[in-house]
């Protein structure tokens, strides 16, 4: 301290001082009043009450929405998955017929809002009042059902939800397989790997790592457009919500209710969505050697799962 | 005696350019043939057209007596199936400049890729045998190791182990040196001489002289689409005839 002062400021070693951010503070100070005034004007509102909400939260009307929910969101994520892969070879396909078909199915299921899919398949004994297979050219009938038995909201809502969902998976998938290095065909097929083998042994798996991230969100995506339903009266969370609400008027609470479930819902599939980036992402520039509690509980599940 | 690879009056062109003109090619079995010559003279397609990984437009080309890709009859030439194509293709294995290891799969999972799924070997045996092949290359120690985990070297001796279990008959190895750090130039260079002893016919694009001069039985330059010199590394690389092997000999040897 001494030689420092007798050296004077000027030859002192200089200490690094954060400048003074006035703006991000304020910025930050202004951001917090107004959540905070947003959050006090619903939760001070005369209008909604809050013991409503922790009342329906465990309905079992409410619940028996959420497991729809989600079983419709599965159902139809995984057509969309099928259908989806089916679409993206297609697309790379060396049959110029094939390729043209699945420009047109993802043309025509990107074009139509899903709403009016929905509304068509939950419609459909309108002018199809019976769904039967019979063997082209022949009148050996294999299936023949009451389109109203068939076509169950359920049904419609997944085939709406499924189909439309294919068309944006087809363009995940295609992505994904492009990703994937002309090397990697050439070293499979000079194995002398089958073409089947080399799409599934070696171009899928490594196109998976491109294929999660983005699915993870479609599957998102399709969770909460699974209240579209609603138009249909599919029977999931928005539904029963909706439904409740009508008799005893609590609308916001009910609202409240589904939002609370929605959140939940997304948060869980969010964390599933990691696991599996984690998953397919081996190979690629390791975590392995992470010794982090979290990483490693992560990844004994990954490993779990590759079993 | 059949040679292991015919090449004879091989064609192709990619639209108006002409990347194969002519070309012809003996290997003998059980030789390493080391095909050398200036980038862009067609090398790498001639060697992906020996296992049918490009189609050609005329000639042919015998793998033991045998077309990899086409069926004649009396006349005519039938491009062959998918699968049977594939069942033709595994005695021949390839070796490539960018090593082409399958990212998702361990070391050792690359070597056992062709025995369980090719050829059907239970997982414990292939498991056993590429073990074996990778002691061979020396990288037994690294076999649970991802290729991004491991040296250019040693992925790329990975990929000649994964070559090995297919036990072929042929390898075709691509520029197998070219894309490695220098340092690691010697250790594949000396895996590959090692292999060149073991009887399997081996044939190498390569820009190392030293190796084609030490390693191989003969030598063959390929200039502008055709094969224009082929013989011994003595005479060859010595005393070539033609007037563009010297040429091009002078730009790399000096």
């Amino acid at each position: 301290m001494k030689t420092a002062e007798s050296l004077g400021s000027e030859s002192s070693a200089p200490v690094f001082t954060e400048p003074r951010r006035y703006g991000r503070w304020a910025s930050a100070a202004g951001v917090l009043l107004l959540s905070y005034l947003i959050a006090k004007s619903f939760y001070t509102n005369p209008f909604i009450e809050h013991s409503v909400i922790g009342e329906y939260l465990f309905h079992p009307v409410i619940l028996g929405g959420v497991w729809v929910t989600i079983t419709l969101a599965v159902t139809a994520m995984v057509l969309a998955t099928v259908l989806g892969v089916i679409l993206g070879l297609m697309s790379r396909s060396s049959n110029p017929v094939l390729t043209g078909i699945n420009r047109a199915y993802i043309a025509f299921f990107r074009a139509v809002p899903l709403l009016v899919q929905i509304l068509i398949w939950g419609n459909l004994s309108l002018f199809f009042q019976r769904l039967t297979l019979t063997i082209p050219f022949t009148s050996i009938t294999l299936i023949d059902l009451d389109t109203n038995d068939v076509m169950t909201t359920f049904v419609a809502g997944a085939l709406g939800l499924g189909l439309h969902q294919a068309a944006r998976m087809s363009e995940v998938v295609r992505a994904g397989i492009n990703s994937v290095g002309r090397g990697q065909f050439d070293a499979a097929l000079s194995l002398g790997m089958q073409r089947r083998q080399v799409t599934f042994l070696v171009v899928l798996p490594q196109a998976m790592r491109v294929i999660v991230p983005p699915a993870g969100n479609e599957f998102i995506s399709v969770l909460k457009a699974t209240s579209l339903i609603f138009v249909i009266a599919g029977g999931d969370l928005l539904t029963n919500a909706q439904n409740i609400a009508a008799t005893n008027l609590r609308v916001l609470e009910l609202l409240t209710v589904a939002s609370i479930w929605y959140l939940a819902m997304v948060a869980i599939a969010t964390a599933g969505q990691r696991l599996l980036e984690r998953r397919y992402s081996k190979g690629y520039s390791g975590d392995q050697t992470s010794t982090s509690p979290i990483r490693m509980a992560v990844q004994k599940v990954s490993a779990w799962l590759q079993r | 005696m059949v040679a292991a690879v015919e090449i004879t009056n091989v064609s192709k062109s990619y639209g108006d350019v002409e990347v194969l003109i002519n070309a012809s090619l003996v290997v003998e079995a059980g030789t390493t043939l080391g095909l050398i010559g200036p980038s862009g003279a067609g090398k790498s397609t001639l060697l992906r057209c020996i296992n049918h990984l490009e189609t050609i437009d005329s000639g042919t080309i015998k793998v033991h007596g045998e077309m990899v890709g086409y069926r004649r009859e009396g006349n005519r030439l039938f491009e062959l199936g998918h699968s049977e194509i594939a069942r033709r293709r595994a005695g021949i294995e390839m070796v490539f400049q960018h090593f082409n290891l399958f990212p998702h799969m361990t070391a050792i999972e690359n070597v056992m890729a062709g025995p369980v799924y090719v050829k059907g070997v239970g997982k414990g045996e292939a498991r056993a045998v590429a073990m074996e092949h990778l002691r061979a290359v020396a990288v037994e120690n690294r076999a649970d190791f991802y290729p991004s985990e491991l040296s250019g070297g040693q992925q790329q001796r990975v990929g000649i182990a994964r070559a090995l279990a297919m036990d072929p008959t042929v390898i075709l190895l691509d520029e197998p040196t070219s894309s490695l750090d220098p340092a690691l130039v010697g250790e594949v260079l000396d895996t590959m001489s090692e292999l060149s002893g073991r009887g399997i016919t081996m044939l190498v694009v390569t820009h190392a002289i030293g190796f084609a001069r030490s390693s191989c039985d003969d030598v063959a330059i390929m200039v502008d689409g055709g094969i224009i010199e082929q013989g011994p590394p003595g005479d060859v690389l010595v005393n070539p005839k033609e007037e563009r092997s010297r040429v091009f000999l002078r730009r790399v040897i000096g």
